[in-house]
């Protein structure tokens, strides 16, 4: 019962606090001013590599740029 | 040697399961135990014929498409299988001679509707979430499907958990569980699929060749990692025998109950709505030809999502043992979360924003937005019926049916046929499906067949509440139980006709979906002519 007791002022006072800090940070960090070209980076992914994968990664590529992404957009 | 050892070992497991067929205590274990070991049976002569012959050499550049046909066309089959088994006993609660007398005890209610039930979640919802994030994990990543064969390990197991469940679930195998009715051998098969599953998946998001990791996929990891915890807690047994298929909870009394429900309203959330919402963040701003209207909001509307629907499921359990603050809990929970259920939703309908007449033109865009806005509509009357005082007027009635069925038929049923005809010609090689006034007719039978369901169980249920807690001046109550049985009949048939023209629906996608593999030329353009519409 103590473990109970324990567990559950546990959970809805530090948890509930560091749950809801959390939440709220995610809700803030989202609104960040660098975020928009990385969000509208993110949102034109499903319209590239549509019919095959991007080049081997093992070949010379850096690969995870998007101006080496630029070349697969074609197939959208 | 890989081989040797390979046929050892489906050697092995055909003769255990041929001793387990022959000391099984149960017929459903026994039946089991044939199943498998014919499996391994068949397995060991395959791999005997092919012993020591080179493999063919398989080609892994492109993307792992196959097994999402494999996955695209079981989709559709279970559907059919799990839409027939609905409509059977819908009739069979307005009939109750179609329980069949020389059938017992196989073909009661009792048996076919968790029949129903898993077909139509995890063996169309399964097969339709498995397939899409394969497709959606390759096509946002920009690469090949981790794991090579591990794939379709993934497809014929799950395949094989479903044969299993639903052959059990006939035979009397069940631990009576809602929604986890499989026995522990079979949920020990399911654990192992789902690592698999769980690993095919990650190994692809590792290997990615994109920066971000788009956020379909988030949805769809928190679907394969949530449901594996739910799970694993769930099904916490122990077998009265490794030689039959009964179990004991180490759960019990209300600690079981909440136990339960954690697990059966995630399901509801991690399942039917995470793992559906991965489909939606991916197929509609691919249909619509547009990206998704705020890829802020979706981010926000993850994490509103992941936090929230956790704690809801004591609303299951109102006016139970359960302590008051656990359900008041799930209750304020269930409250909130509709607030990110329609963020989600207005972001899925804000996507066609500038493109709002394709929804006159195609009809996959049209079955997308119905099923976001029933969606809405689910989210919206969910919250609402998890609020205590409106429970207690709706709760162990037909209201609750409705309203599982407005969600499942109408957000997860309909966004997984635009899928299914998003798929369908992408895979095959096709243009287009192959007919699309056919489409239009599975939109408007199954648009008709939710409308008749989930008002006549609006109707049926509010009454049937109502009857529940009528007394007379002198405080009896007024209606027996049978009574508002009998009150029900006109409903249960409405109901009944409704789940008809569904699965009518359904067959005409899975003619369609045969009609465009084998190849047909396209009988009609994309765009449908003003007559056609006209009749629409």
């Amino acid at each position: 019962m103590e473990t109970y007791t324990f567990l559950r002022e546990l959970a809805d006072s530090w948890v509930l606090l560091a749950m809801f800090t959390f939440f709220v940070g995610v809700c803030l960090w989202v609104f960040r001013p660098s975020a928009k070209a990385a969000d509208a980076e993110a949102a034109s992914i499903p319209f590239r590599n549509e019919t095959r994968p991007v080049a081997d990664p093992a070949s010379d590529k850096p690969s995870t740029t998007s101006s080496s992404l630029k070349s697969e957009a074609k197939d959208v | 040697m890989i081989d040797t050892v390979k046929l050892i070992a489906l050697g092995l497991i055909a003769l255990i399961a041929a001793l387990a067929a022959n000391w099984g205590h149960d017929i459903s274990y026994q039946v089991h135990a044939l199943i498998i070991m014919a499996i391994a049976a068949v397995m060991f002569i395959v791999q005997l014929r092919r012993f020591g012959s080179a493999q063919p050499a398989v080609d892994s550049t492109g993307y792992m498409d196959d097994v999402i046909r494999a996955g695209v066309i079981a989709t559709g089959f279970w559907g059919v299988v799990g839409f027939l088994a609905g409509v059977f006993i819908a009739f069979q609660l307005a009939f109750p001679a179609l329980n069949f007398d020389w059938g017992q005890p196989f073909t009661n209610f009792g048996r076919l509707r968790p029949l129903h039930t898993s077909a139509v979640i995890f063996a169309f919802g399964g097969n339709a979430l498995i397939m899409s994030s394969f497709y959606i994990v390759q096509r946002t990543c920009g690469a090949r499907l981790w794991g090579g064969n591990l794939a379709w390990f993934v497809f014929w197991g799950y395949q094989l958990f479903i044969v299993l469940a639903a052959t059990g679930y006939l035979l009397g195998g069940t631990q009576s569980k809602e929604y986890a009715e499989p026995e522990w051998y079979i949920d020990i098969w399911l654990t192992l699929v789902w690592v698999a599953f769980l690993a095919v998946y990650l190994g692809t998001i590792f290997k990615r060749q994109e920066k971000h990791i788009y956020v379909a996929n988030w949805f769809l990891l928190s679907f394969i990692i949530t449901v594996a915890m739910l799970h694993l807690v769930n099904n916490i047994s122990i077998p009265v025998s490794i030689w039959g298929s009964k179990s004991v909870q180490v759960f019990s009394g209300v600690q079981d109950a909440m136990v339960q429900w954690w697990y059966g309203h995630n399901a509801v959330g991690f399942f039917l709505t995470a793992g559906f919402l991965g489909m939606m963040y991916y197929f509609v701003p691919k249909q619509a030809g547009r990206p998704v209207f705020s890829y802020k909001l979706s981010i926000i509307h993850f994490w509103a999502l992941i936090f929230l629907y956790i704690w809801a499921g004591p609303h299951h359990l109102h006016y139970t043992a359960l302590p008051d603050w656990a359900s008041t809990l799930g209750m304020v929970f269930s409250v909130i979360l509709w607030m990110p259920s329609w963020g989600g939703m207005i972001n899925g309908l804000m996507t066609l924003q500038g493109a709002w007449d394709k929804l006159r033109t195609d009809p996959i865009i049209r079955m997308m937005v119905i099923s976001l806005a029933f969606y809405g509509m689910s989210t919206f009357e969910g919250p609402m019926m998890s609020i205590r005082a409106v429970n207690s007027l709706s709760h162990y009635t037909d209201w609750t049916i409705g309203h599982v069925h407005s969600g499942a038929l109408g957000w997860n049923g309909m966004i997984t046929f635009a899928a299914l005809y998003f798929l369908t010609p992408k895979l095959w090689g096709k243009k287009e499906m192959y007919s699309m006034s056919a489409i239009n007719w599975h939109f408007w039978l199954a648009t008709l067949g939710i409308v008749l369901y989930a008002s006549s169980m609006w109707v049926t249920g509010i009454m049937e509440g109502l009857m529940w807690r009528e007394v007379d001046a002198q405080g009896f109550l007024v209606n027996s139980f049978a009574d508002t049985v009998s009150a029900k009949f006109p409903m249960y048939v409405v109901r009944g006709l409704g789940g008809v023209l569904f699965l009518a629906g359904a067959i005409v996608m899975v003619w369609n979906m045969y009609m465009t593999i084998r190849g047909g030329a396209p009988v009609r353009v994309a765009t449908p002519s003003p007559s056609q519409q006209q009749a629409a």
